[in-house]
Formats: C-alpha cells, structure tokens, sequence
C-alpha cells in the first residue's frame, strides 16, 4: 500500500556494486482514524532519523516499508506476516497500539525477526511472555503511570478518578498508577475503545467529586476528554494528570482546554536533555509542529537500529544475531536516546528516567514546562517474571 | 446527589441524541425517500466538521464556521447526489453500498490530503463557553445550546413537511413516488433537493460537534453506525421517528454507559464489573435495536402506506 522510501526514494540502489546491500524495515502504525495522529509522529520520527543518517543504517542504505494497522489487531497481525514473508525485512518497528503489539506478538516471536515497538509494551511482553526478539524503545506501559501515582500520592490527593479505555493498556496504566498511589482510589472507570462523547462520564466524575482525575487516553479520544472535561468547567478546577494524552500530538487541538494539566513521561519537546534540543529543532523544521513522545521514540528507535546494524556488522540480516545486537546497542554509548540515560533490563524494557510536566501557555511556542524528575533510572515491575538474563 | 446526577445524564443523553437526530433526518428521508443506502452521510458530518474548524481558523467567527459547515456540506451533498446517488436509484442496495463506501474512503482521504491527519482546532464560541448550573450541577452552557438548538430543527423540519407544498410533495413521493412524478411533479430536482438537505443538516450536526470532538478524518464512521440504529427503530423514512428513536438511543447509551457498571457492581466484584460494564454498556443499544424490531419490525414508527 504506503511505500514510503526513506530519505526521498535515494536510498534506491543508486550505488554500484556486485551485491546491493539492503536493510529493510517494516514500519506498523496506526496511520488512520482516530490513532493516526500517534502513529504519523512515530513514523515521522523514524524518518527522520534515517533521513539524518544519509538514508543508512549501520552505513547500509535502508529502504522503510510503512503500513497501517488501522488500530485493527487482525489487520497488526496481517502486515506482521506480510512485512516477514513478502517484503522480508530484516526487523520490524513501531507495532502501534497494545491491542495491535499483542496480536503480532505470535508471528514475531515465531519468526525470531526483532522487532522494536515506538509505543506499546504491555505488562505480557515485559514479564512472562518476554521475548528475546522483542525490544520497547519507549517504556513498559505501566512505567508513565507509576510515575504520576508516585507524584499524585507524593502531593496527598486522597481521592482519584482513573478513567482509561477498556483493553490492555488502559488496565495496564490502571494497575502501573495503583501500584505507587496508596490510598484505595475514589473510582476507576473503562470506556469504550474508540468512544467519542464522555459526557456520561464526566458528569459521574463530578457527581463523585474527585480531588485529582488521572487519565489515559491516546490520539483523538484524548482531544475529545480533555476538552470536554474543560467545556465542563472542571479544568483548573480539578488537577487533571495523564499519561500518554496531552503532548505534541493533541496540544494544537487542545490549546487552552489543557491548561494546567500534568502529564508523566519520559520525555516531551521541553525536557532540558542535551540530545533533544537538535532533534526538536530539525523536527520542527521538516514537519511544521512540536514532536511528542511518540515521535522521539521512532527517532530512538532509528538510532537504536543504527548501532544495531553496525554491531551485526555483514551478519545483519542473521535474525538472531541482529536481535543480540540490539540488545548490546542498548548498553552501548554510541546510541543516545533522546531522554538522555537509556538502558536494556533483562526483559528488553528500558531502564530510565520519568519526569513531570505540565502545560503552562497551551496556545504558546513552549507550551510545556518540566516540573521535574518523578522517578530516576526506573525498571517495570515484570522484569522478575521474565526468564531472559 | 443522586438526582442531580441522574438529571445531568438525562441532559447529555438528550443532547446527543439531538446529534444524533440532525444525522438520522437526512439519512431516513433519503434511504425512505430514494430507497438509497448512503453509507456516505457520516462523510457529509466530517465534511461539515472540518468546513467548520477551516471557517473558523480563517474567521474566527463560529456563526462563520457553522455556515461553511452546511454550505460546504450541502455543496458536497448536491454534488454526490449528481454525480453519483441519481445514476444508481434504480439499481440495487449493493451497488448502493459499495458506491458509497468508496465515497467514504475517498472523503476520508481527501481530509487527510488536505488537511492531514493532525485534528483541526476549533473552540466553542465565547457566549457559551461557561457553565450552566442545574440543581447544584454544572453542565457545560453549549450542550444546552446544542439542545435547543435540535429543537429548533425539529420544529422547523415538522413546519417544512406537514405544512408546506414541498413537504407534501415529500410526503407524498416518500410512498407513491411514480404517481407524484405522473402527476407532473420533476421527481428529479425533488430527490436532489431532499439530498441536499439532508446534507446540510449532517454538515450543521458536524459543525455544532466540531468543537466538542476532535476534527480529523475518520470521525464520521463511528457516529454513522448508531444513526443507522436509530432510524431503523424509529422506522425508516418517517421523521418524526427518527426524532424520538435518536432521543431513546441517546438517553440508552448514555444512561448505559454510566449506570450498568455501577449496578454490576452490586451483584459482583468490582473487578469483573469494571471488565464487563464497558462490555455491556457498548451492546445496549444493538440489544434494544433487536428487541424492538423483534416486536415491530418496521420499527417504532413505521410510514403508514395506504393502498
């Protein structure tokens, strides 16, 4: 469907030689509906850190196979076998939302084709079913969560509405916020994947009067909670915190219905790490808007796959050794993530640090400030469960 | 509390079903009227949400940006209905469905080709961006304008249909549609007219959820498959059905969503509830659907055809 070489089709064998070395990737995201705002900024980053590294990775010329997985996990599942047996890629990246990273599980754990997600890590893939070939480059879903449940009980709020939708990660950010908050929470509620109108549950929020709302809700279902909380009059009201909601992919359509909210993650535009500050600015330079988390992710997980590539030397397409390669990547200095210290746990899942922001001047050029650092050098609470060393 | 709460849910259900109701008084005229199936009137919603966020981020003016939504959802509306609904009334509901299905992935991606995938911005305008306080609660000043606002449509498309000579005409091709064309009447500019009307009012629902939801492409298939369940159980071609089908449809799904996990969680564990209420509460409306059409097949106000 989506071909989309990198760097402006150069990468085409357009050298002279005998053998035309090739590193394909197979990209899935979510690049339609209501996903497809979080999907387009992990893809854009990937790109544009190929882009950066002339069109190579490991000095390979690099061709990256984009596909949309709809938010479908059949489809996720689909484009997995395609990319393995047709294109025949050499590593897959991004595998979109925890629903979908689920249903691809199988074919990449059967195929041992590594396989780095730029989103979704749920607690299965972090703790039992943990995968040698399977790498997160962003966090384990819980990680964000238990960052703003360790600040959210830090600052005393005795009386929290969690509200997420209804799949793996809506729980799994559920059990991540519990597990630091210590006070039994006020209510949690699931909504529909894919619902549109909350007023039903805003309107229960404020008959339950919260002291903090905590929520997780990715792409457009976001946009839509977070401005009808504010048309409800509750934002400034109510401290709202989130994960994964309020960033460079919802700010421009959020604005001023934002205000105020504090977000935990790993890393946003305006975190003060040395390594982000170019990548910000090229960002904004090609693609005309703020890069959230989502994109500093596809820009790591190029970065990553760069060093990989480079380890593997000439046994790159060799699936087990470039899976082996990712891993030493992660510990090696010549791959700088964005969000400065980065490392590989025993499950594949990144040890590093969370912090808190908030949304300051929403309609503004920065319109997020750090409020600092919740948790330094954090590891999932799966990793005990996994078998890998 | 309790009431108070109760009367804010019975407020939202009403508002969406409002929404709901701007949606399905197109979509029932047209399947009714032309016999055609147009999966493409959530598109006309989307045309009309993104006519208003691109009104609105060159105006700034909301009366702005809701009359680009219908303008812009009616010209779109008038064109589908030339170009491509008139050369295929009389063949069959499949050839419906698949023309506008393919209209629809069109739109969606001419959304994207212009605009993108990032959702446009668009805010509620300032007169009715406070709150409302009802019974010691505070509802949001633009879902009751929303309210009254579907109110208005509902008065002024009963108006047009029982009391003008366009409406009889209506009225009228809507069962014996041969016999008004013999009688003189260009049957061809009237389905192109109820089209585009239906067009414009998917377009003004568009606008008027614009700044609630996000703008982006897409957003019409979702809010398409409840207007489908709304006009079948208010009974396909009948207005006035559809007005209070979307009014128990919206009342249902917004009442379910927040009542059946608090009453689950009376007869279970908490845990199960929070997993199987969400569950529940998304199928309430396709069970109400079914049960009623079990009983009345031809929906809850079914036209009466004298023959």
């Amino acid at each position: 469907m989506k071909t989309f070489f990198a760097a402006l089709g150069i990468t085409l064998v357009t050298t002279l030689g005998s053998a035309q070395a090739q590193v394909r990737v197979g990209f899935l995201a979510p690049l339609s509906g209501g996903a497809a705002i979080v999907g387009q900024d992990q893809l854009d980053g990937f790109n544009l850190g190929v882009e950066q590294l002339q069109g190579k990775l490991g000095g390979i010329a690099a061709t990256v196979i984009a596909e949309d997985d709809q938010t479908k996990p059949d489809l996720g599942n689909q484009m997995i076998r395609k990319f393995i047996e047709r294109d025949k890629v050499h590593a897959v990246v991004g595998l979109g939302f925890s629903n979908v990273m689920m249903a691809t599980l199988k074919p990449i754990v059967d195929s041992g084709i590594p396989a780095i997600s730029t989103n979704a890590a749920t607690s299965v893939v972090a703790g039992k079913g943990c995968a040698a070939n399977f790498f997160s480059v962003t966090a384990q879903n819980d990680g964000p969560a238990e960052a703003v449940g360790k600040y959210v009980n830090d600052k005393g709020y005795k009386r929290v509405f969690l509200l997420a939708p209804n799949y793996q990660a809506g729980k799994d950010m559920f059990s991540g916020f519990k597990r630091f908050y210590k006070t039994p929470v006020l209510d949690e509620v699931f909504t529909q994947v894919g619902q549109t109108d909350y007023s039903s549950e805003i309107a229960q929020l404020q008959g339950a009067k919260p002291d903090a709302v905590f929520i997780f809700y990715p792409g457009a279902a976001g946009i839509n909670f977070v401005k009808q909380f504010s048309q409800a009059g509750l934002i400034g009201k109510i401290p709202l915190f989130s994960v994964f909601t309020i960033d460079g992919t919802s700010l421009p359509s959020l604005r001023e219905s934002a205000n105020g909210a504090i977000t935990g993650a790993t890393w946003d535009a305006a975190l003060d790490v040395p390594e982000s500050k170019k990548f910000v600015a090229d960002f904004k330079a090609k693609y005309k808007r703020i890069p959230s988390q989502f994109a500093a992710s596809g820009f790591d997980a190029a970065l990553l796959l760069n060093v990989a590539v480079k380890i593997a030397g000439p046994d790159y397409a060799d699936r087990k050794k470039l899976s082996a390669a990712i891993k030493a990547a992660g510990a090696s200095p010549e791959f700088r993530s964005l969000r400065g210290g980065f490392k590989f746990n025993n499950n594949n899942m990144p040890i590093h640090n969370y912090y808190m922001f908030k949304v300051n001047d929403a309609a503004g050029a920065n319109p997020v400030a750090t409020l600092g650092l919740a948790m330094a050098d954090h590891a999932d609470a799966y990793a005990g469960q996994c078998p890998l060393k | 509390m309790l009431t108070s709460t109760l009367l804010a849910q019975l407020l939202n259900g009403l508002q969406y079903g409002m929404l709901l109701f701007l949606l399905a008084a197109g979509l029932t005229l047209i399947l009714g009227i032309m016999s055609y199936v147009n999966l493409a009137h959530g598109s006309l919603y989307m045309v009309g949400a993104y006519g208003a966020a691109a009104a609105y981020g060159a105006t700034n003016s909301f009366i702005a940006a809701i009359a680009a939504a219908i303008v812009g959802a009616a010209a779109v509306g008038f064109a589908i209905e030339r170009l491509v609904a008139s050369t295929l009334y009389r063949r069959d509901h499949v050839d419906h469905v698949l023309a506008s299905f393919g209209l629809v992935l069109l739109l969606n991606e001419l959304a994207r080709t212009i605009w993108g995938p990032q959702p446009l911005f668009l805010t509620v305008p300032d007169a009715l961006s406070g709150t409302v306080d009802v019974l010691g609660f505070q509802y949001s000043a633009y879902r009751f304008a929303i309210v009254g606002l579907g109110i208005a449509v509902v008065l002024g498309a009963h108006y047009l249909i029982h009391g003008t000579r366009i409406g009889m005409l209506v009225r009228a091709g809507s069962t014996h549609a041969q016999m008004v064309s013999a009688l003189g009447v260009n049957i061809k500019v009237l389905n192109a007219a109820l089209f585009t009307f239906g067009a414009a009012l998917a377009g003004l629902a568009g606008g008027i959820a614009a700044p609630i939801v996000s703008v982006q492409m897409g957003m019409g298939e979702n809010i398409l498959i409840l207007t489908l369940v709304v006009i079948v159980v208010g009974g396909i071609g009948s207005i006035q059905g559809s007005f209070y089908s979307a009014l128990i449809i919206g009342c249902i799904d917004t009442m379910g969503r927040s009542f059946i996990p608090l009453g689950l969680r009376e007869a279970m564990s908490r845990e199960l509830a929070n997993a199987a209420g969400p569950a529940i509460a998304s199928m309430l409306v396709y069970v109400v659907m079914a049960v009623i059409l079990s009983i009345k097949p031809q929906g809850l106000f079914p036209i009466k055809v004298k023959t």
